[in-house]
């Protein structure tokens, strides 16, 4: 089995991206709608990534 | 002041109409859909979850096994197994081929530990989609 080394952010964004997929395929009823909701999601998935990370830069001083 | 309207409980559809669907979706991630002819999504969900999965074994991610003790460890370690089972084949796959890692210490194999769980548990919300689609409550 091939190793994969990722940082933090890019582990991130490749869990927010796996998760918006299925996020908006299982919850909407239409395909227009998955769509913007599974952006949606990983919009949020990010923001909240971008904001935790500066949160946790001014935590630690 | 008017009450809250309770709604009513939708009856439970009969076990013949969603147990092959939900056993398929556990089994083969968006497996349940393939089977309700909803290919499309079903090869999202069968790429999405096991990609993450596989994802997770390249990081080196560990395998939870239910373990006593104080009423946290079992919560995480029995939840985590859980999470784990739920992937359906490709959990059985890792354990029969012996793909499972230990549990060491380090960002990207706890990252790993996250993406095995995580992936189980995107199988069941997708199982629980499968169960919607069969018992048509869902289009």
């Amino acid at each position: 089995m091939p190793r994969m080394t990722l940082s933090h952010f890019e582990a991130s964004l490749l869990f927010a991206l796996f998760t918006s997929i299925v996020m908006g395929v299982v919850t909407k009823r239409d395909d227009r709608e998955r769509l913007r909701y599974g952006l949606y999601v990983f919009g949020c998935f990010v923001v909240a990534l971008f904001g935790l990370g500066w949160l946790m830069h001014f935590g630690h001083g | 002041m008017a009450a809250k309207q309770k709604q009513p409980k939708e009856p439970m559809p009969p076990l013949r109409v969603w147990a092959g669907p939900v056993a398929l979706g556990w089994l083969v991630p968006g497996g349940g859909h393939f089977l309700l002819k909803r290919n499309g999504r079903g090869a999202l969900l069968l790429a999405s979850i096991t990609l993450m999965y596989l994802c997770g074994l390249m990081m080196r991610g560990a395998m939870f096994q239910p373990q006593s003790g104080d009423l946290l460890t079992i919560i995480i370690n029995t939840g985590g197994f859980l999470g784990d089972l739920a992937s359906g084949i490709l959990y059985l796959l890792t354990v029969c081929l012996n793909y499972n890692q230990a549990d060491v210490p380090g960002l990207v194999h706890d990252y790993g530990t996250k993406f095995l769980v995580t992936a189980g548990l995107l199988n069941i919300l997708a199982i629980v989609d499968a169960f919607e689609l069969a018992a048509g409550r869902k289009n």
